[in-house]
């Protein structure tokens, strides 16, 4: 038990790094950004800047959180953006051309993810494929599976329920807020409350000590990219919901990168082993928030593409030990 | 097993006995690209009248030239262990700096110098980081893809038209007899082929993918292979830049959308595997030529759904994968 909590504050002491930068951010915005902690209540729903970056961060939260997962079993998923976009278009096809019940288009919706991820899984646990290709065949293939399902044709729909997961609110907070906390509380659960965060990091830290301590390393693994493909089923919902339309095409482009950069922001290291779930919901606020902040500051968005370049860097640097070694070398006289 | 002895000539002449194992082993994955690419291609021209047409052939080219030419440069990136992510934007960014260039006045000539001169210092840059601070390929590459793509967009977010008597001239050749385009992808893989083939460079950059420590241990003066690998890269990007200016009359910050992943996809098709060590340039244009042969065989199949293209890429993308993973483990047992 002991243990257990040992290890969930080490996970904590990753989060640190994005903990900083987001502190910073929040310290800038107090500085310079008129208004940004303000918030108000309209039509009995909470809006402002900060709710404002959590709402648009959820989907980078869901994605952050299985991609974390994943990276910390060795691996990493390019295919996410990609299941995102099949997701969309099957909870969309299946509601609006098919006239399926909204809660069961959402099920499916999440099913085609699961299946996406042990596609994933099974080509990197049980093939032995590295993850890195492996899971591109999905984000090559992925995006024309989902024009497949929609017909290449933008699906839009009008359906309360699909259409709350993204406009709704419980008790003045937003659903995508709430569904990515929920995600967040449900993974750490997982993760911290059960054996399976401390069989995650074997399988990833050292495979072959990990398999010969008696860990079933493929099945943690092949577990992580279902998971990983559950959350980016979430997440293509959220933005299907978002747009109130399956857009096969732009759903989720480029998502996979935000997400392996607020995995790895948030304390989780590139070649496996240690992940921090805190950390990567922080890495992704961190880029939301930043995104949002140069937005209220009417910088174009093509620049905030080159400083958000910037913080890449800036972030690989600081996590990089040569980096350190190299400082520390400096300081000492 | 053989018995080893440093610098013993018994074993070096049982090694040319053994060359033809040793072919057929290694050179498995190229077989079967060639294999797939001439069996593609019977396959077409059986099927459809009238595909054995020069005109069919010059498409197949021109549409993949640019393509082609990225995937040279990302060859090397990959044989060296490495993987560049930037090359899609670096694409736009140079296509569209020359636009806006010879819109104020440049001759062409010397934009297309100062784009090549931006790619190469880009591509050495990126190399340098990656070397000097032990930084993940994929994150400070991704850097560089939101930094190119920002700043061509920051250039300009509209398409420029280019006027001027010499880039017209060369822009007419493109659709003559021999496109500048064309023959820009033949000299570069001809090139690019000698080098990796034939020169101390080319070893280097395959021991280096192999393996780093082992690499340095044999002499390989690794940062300087590393940060060529990332430069050479960086200048078929711009290079293919330049092509796209020529086949389209334009510049356009948006062009080479996606190009990263297409190369990678066609790169591991051409039968280089992304774990870097092996593969060739020979390979690759191979893997460049299947691409464009489905391309090209879908119209006359009767598909015009571009989705049905991303998945053929997607399966071809799998097969070869696993192809390459029952080479793998076949070597090694």
């Amino acid at each position: 038990m002991r243990d257990a909590a040992r290890a969930s504050l080490r996970a904590f002491g990753r989060a640190a790094p994005a903990a900083a930068a987001v502190g910073l951010l929040l310290a800038f915005n107090a500085a310079f950004t008129p208004g940004f902690f303000d918030l108000t209540t309209v039509e009995g729903r909470l809006a402002g800047s900060t709710v404002d970056v959590l709402n648009r961060g959820a989907v980078v939260v869901l994605l952050a959180l299985g991609m974390a997962i994943v990276i910390a079993t060795g691996g990493v998923d390019l295919s996410v953006g990609a299941v995102m976009a099949i997701a969309g278009a099957t909870a969309a096809t299946l509601a609006a051309r098919h006239g399926v019940n909204a809660w069961s288009a959402i099920a499916a919706a999440v099913a085609v993810g699961a299946a996406a991820g042990s596609f994933n899984g099974a080509l990197v646990a049980g093939a032995g494929v590295q993850p890195i290709v492996a899971t591109l065949v999905l984000m090559v293939a992925g995006r024309g599976a989902a024009q497949l399902l929609t017909g290449g044709q933008i699906v839009t729909f009008n359906d309360p329920v699909l259409n709350f997961l993204d406009a709704g609110f419980i008790a003045g907070a937003p659903m995508p807020v709430l569904i990515a906390a929920a995600a967040l509380a449900l993974s750490l659960l997982l993760t911290r409350g059960t054996a399976l965060g401390l069989f995650i990091e074997a399988a990833g830290d050292n495979e072959r000590a990990a398999r010969l301590a008696g860990v079933r390393v493929r099945a943690v693994k092949a577990a992580a990219y279902v998971l990983c493909g559950a959350a980016a089923a979430v997440a293509g919902l959220l933005a299907a919901s978002d747009i109130r339309a399956a857009d096969a095409n732009n759903a989720g482009l480029y998502l996979e990168l935000d997400a392996i950069l607020a995995a790895v922001l948030g304390g989780t290291a590139l070649r496996g082993g240690r992940f921090s779930l805190f950390g990567a919901a922080l890495g992704a606020l961190f880029i939301q928030g930043l995104t949002t902040t140069l937005y209220l500051h009417d910088v174009s968005p093509n620049a905030t593409l080159v400083v958000k370049a910037a913080a890449v860097l800036a972030v690989c640097l600081a996590a990089s030990e040569r980096v350190r070694a190299w400082i520390k070398h400096r300081s000492r006289p | 097993m053989t018995p080893r002895g440093p610098g013993s000539r018994p074993l070096r002449r049982l090694r040319v006995l053994r060359v033809p194992a040793l072919l057929s082993a290694q050179h498995a994955p190229l077989a079967a690209t060639v294999g797939v690419l001439i069996a593609l291609f019977a396959a077409c021209a059986i099927a459809f009248p009238g595909f054995l047409s020069p005109g069919v052939a010059r498409n197949l080219l021109v549409g993949n030239a640019v393509l082609g030419l990225v995937c040279v440069g990302m060859t090397f990136v990959i044989i060296s262990g490495g993987i560049d992510l930037s090359v899609g934007a670096a694409i736009g960014f140079s296509c569209i700096l020359v636009a806006s260039l010879v819109q104020q006045g440049w001759h062409p000539l010397p934009a297309f110098g100062v784009a090549l001169a931006i790619g190469t210092a880009g591509g050495a840059a990126t190399g340098a980081l990656i070397h000097r601070f032990a930084l993940p390929p994929f994150l400070v590459t991704l850097a560089g893809m939101f930094c190119y793509r920002g700043c061509a967009l920051m250039v300009s977010e509209r398409s420029i038209t280019i006027r001027h008597p010499f880039h017209r001239t060369l822009s007419e050749w493109a659709s003559g007899p021999v496109p500048p385009a064309v023959v820009l992808f033949v000299v570069v893989a001809l090139a690019g082929w000698l080098v990796a083939r034939w020169t101390r460079f080319g070893r280097d950059v395959y021991a280096l993918g192999g393996g780093e420590e082992s690499a340095r241990l044999m002499g390989v003066r690794v940062a300087a292979v590393r940060v060529r690998v990332y430069a050479i890269s960086g200048l078929c990007a711009a290079l293919a830049g330049v092509a796209t200016t020529l086949t389209t009359g334009a510049g356009n910050a948006t062009s080479g959308h996606l190009y990263e992943l297409d190369a990678i996809a066609a790169v591991v098709i051409g039968g280089t595997p992304l774990a870097g060590g092996a593969g060739s340039i020979l390979g690759t244009v191979a893997g460049v030529l299947i691409f464009g042969l489905i391309q090209e065989a879908m119209p006359h199949a009767g598909v015009t759904n571009s989705w049905w293209f991303r998945i053929a890429v997607g399966g071809l993308l799998l097969a070869f994968v696993l192809l390459q993973r029952a080479v793998e483990s076949r070597g090694r047992r």
